[in-house]
């Protein structure tokens, strides 16, 4: 097993990542700006905004009413205007609040008027469960968005993933919607200072392996590199995929790895059911039927809504412990 | 009135005739199945096009609503490309893709018609943040109409522009139905201005067929945004001759013909060409001519569309993202 890091600089937390991303290319393009709400003054509830208004003042540091449909139509009329918008949605949940802006707008823009709109617009967002915020402060949706032609969804794993996105969903000419998890925003990990991009669409290898493939999104990324430690004991050689970008999803690479492990399951933190897990898996059966060796499993959160109490959380959420004990139930090793 | 230059007075009534042509064959298009899909037809409503619009830059932008046509066409709308967009033709303002319910024009402001109620005044406020933000005097007029007002969006919108002094104007199109239901029925109240002061902007009511004083009105309340003195709320009083979708409107169950007959009476062009002749300035056959020269110029884009070709059917898959490159995700 080998595996495969960003080039050692510093360690920073996946908070200061994205923070570092978002001055970075303020510095660097001043069409650029951020609104939402608390993101100015309070520098974000989660911290990912702190800095930003000493830096660059009210006009690009917006903070914003509690109005989330205003918000949004505020990036995309900025954004078809000539303007680099950044919005910051505080809570993942908090887009059913602006989804016509979302999915109805800013998807279909550029399509409806025949290619001629570009909307070069960030979506910035925090998912995951595991705080005790209850049921409309913890789902990770990020399903919803690549359901919709016209957006792009990233899903970063930790703090290298998290500025390299960010840098590039900037950049793009494209609504794209970061979809960060507030779980794993005090992970430490090598973050280049300089701004670096991670392509979209592109899928990376975390962990190379030989018999078996977990494809993992966001927070689900570290549990299964501990998952595939727990599986070595059973000799197992498991190999780790991280999507990095949803929308466009990296079939290629995903499929390539299921070829030679011949063995697969995908784990996100979403409600397993409708997941994006079932399209990673059915975009792995149409493609590899024949090296499966074994039915591609999926673990996510049971379809429940997230419950507050720790017990139930804990119970709720989707672990090492899971992922390790859904591969050896899919390899018929019941635990 | 009398202080208003003649060759803006002409103007107004050029745009309101080539609105009102346009909306008129557009119907019978439809009705005879030419055009696909459906028309929210703006006859009737033209004054408020055409005394708001006539005071726009082309770098001025405009939000609309699902009654789009009128809007385009004030804003300076090429008929071909309007024409072929609602046959779906590849020659079409959206390439075929977008239709009556989103035609728009980029490089005239015009943000798009659209197929959501309400959903223009969150896109006008972002429209209006950019120019601020960009340095310009622009401004943006976001159109909408009685049932959006009772849209959530536009309360957000009306907030975030009054607080961050937007150069953004509210124009309220209030032809009393949202949809098929009255507007008693909707709302509680009566003038949707009033709405405005609890946002913090003024608020005014205004006569909605008499093109001049939307003239007027639209003229303070764009200067005003255009100093750096933030939004107004201007509500025009209305009325669409049609049904919601399509051209019937009489003999309907959700009002009595004699109110359409009623609204007729004030018809906004024909005010508009009393008015025009009373000053000399315009007689019943210059006013004819208008009409003709419309019709002429509606004719021809109606030939050119329908001479133009369907869109390819590899259209299907482009236009989707700004760079096709390792966009769509398969499946």
């Amino acid at each position: 097993m080998t595996t495969m890091e960003a080039p050692a600089t510093r360690e920073i937390p996946y908070v200061s990542a994205v923070a570092e991303a978002f001055a970075q290319l303020m510095r660097e393009d001043p069409t650029i700006f951020i609104a939402g709400e608390d993101v100015a003054l309070y520098g974000s509830v989660f911290g990912v905004s702190r800095g930003l208004l000493n830096e660059f003042g009210p006009q690009r540091v917006v903070d914003t009413p509690i109005a989330e449909s205003g918000i949004m139509g505020l990036g995309l009329g900025a954004a078809a205007t000539g303007l680099r918008p950044i919005i910051d949605i505080m809570f993942m949940d908090f887009m059913g609040v602006c989804m016509d802006e979302v999915v109805n707008q800013i998807a279909k823009m550029k399509y409806m008027f025949g290619g001629k709109a570009k909307l070069p617009l960030t979506i910035h967002t925090m998912a995951g469960a595991g705080t005790s915020m209850a049921a409309q402060h913890s789902q990770s949706l990020e399903a919803w968005f690549c359901h919709v032609p016209g957006l792009k969804v990233v899903m970063p794993s930790g703090p290298y993933e998290a500025k390299g996105l960010m840098v590039a969903a900037v950049r793009d000419d494209n609504p794209v919607i970061v979809v960060n998890t507030k779980t794993i925003l005090g992970m430490k990990a090598h973050v280049p200072e300089e701004l670096y991009e991670i392509p979209l669409g592109k899928a990376h290898v975390i962990r190379e392996g030989t018999n078996f493939t977990i494809v993992a999104t966001g927070r689900m990324v570290s549990e299964s590199l501990k998952a595939a430690e727990l599986l070595s004991a059973d000799g197992l050689d498991v190999e780790v995929v991280d999507p990095r970008t949803l929308q466009p999803f990296d079939t290629e690479t995903v499929v390539a790895s299921v070829r030679k492990t011949h063995r697969a399951l995908i784990a996100h933190e979403a409600v397993r059911f409708g997941g994006i897990g079932a399209e990673f898996a059915a975009q792995i059966q149409e493609e590899a039927f024949d090296y499966l060796d074994a039915p591609v499993g999926r673990v996510g959160a049971p379809f429940t809504p997230v419950p507050f109490s720790p017990v139930l959380e804990k119970e709720y959420m989707p672990t090492a412990d899971k992922i390790a004990a859904e591969v050896r139930r899919i390899l018929g090793k019941q635990v | 009135m009398t202080d208003i230059a003649a060759d803006v007075l002409l103007d107004i009534h050029n745009r309101m005739v080539r609105i009102r042509t346009f909306e008129e064959e557009a119907g019978k298009l439809m009705e005879s199945g030419k055009i696909p899909g459906a028309l929210h037809l703006y006859v009737g409503e033209e004054a408020v096009a055409a005394g708001v619009m006539v005071h726009l830059r082309d770098s001025d932008q405009i939000t609309s609503t699902h009654r789009g046509h009128g809007h385009l066409v004030a804003k300076g709308g090429d008929l071909q490309k309007m024409y072929a967009e609602l046959f779906g033709r590849a020659t079409g303002y959206c390439k075929g893709k977008g239709g009556s319910m989103h035609i728009s024009d980029l490089d005239l402001g015009m943000l798009g018609a659209n197929g959501i109620v309400g959903a223009g005044p969150p896109i006008a406020i972002g429209a209006a943040f950019s120019n601020k933000y960009r340095g310009t005097d622009d401004v943006t007029c976001c159109f909408f109409g009685d049932g959006a007002s009772n849209e959530g969006t536009f309360h957000e919108a009306a907030n975030m522009a009054a607080l961050y002094k937007l150069p953004v104007i509210f124009v309220c199109e209030n032809n009393g139905f949202g949809e098929f239901t009255r507007q008693e029925r909707h709302q509680a109240i009566h003038d949707i201005a009033d709405r405005a002061a609890g946002y913090g902007m003024p608020g005014i009511v205004v006569d909605g067929m008499d093109a001049l004083a939307v003239y007027e009105s639209a003229g303070e309340a764009i200067a005003r945004a255009r100093r750096g003195d933030g939004p107004t709320f201007l509500e025009y009083k209305t009325y669409r001759y049609f049904d919601h979708v399509g051209v019937r409107g009489m003999g309907v169950i959700y009002r009595e013909d004699s109110e359409v007959l009623e609204w007729r009476q004030r018809d906004p062009i024909a005010l508009m060409e009393a008015r025009l002749a009373e000053q000399g300035l315009l007689s019943a056959d210059g006013a004819a001519q208008v009409h003709e020269a419309a019709l002429a110029e509606v004719r021809e884009a109606i030939a050119f569309a329908e001479a133009s070709p369907f869109p390819e059917p590899s259209a299907l898959m482009e236009d989707i993202y700004t760079t096709a490159a390792g966009a769509g995700g398969a499946a």
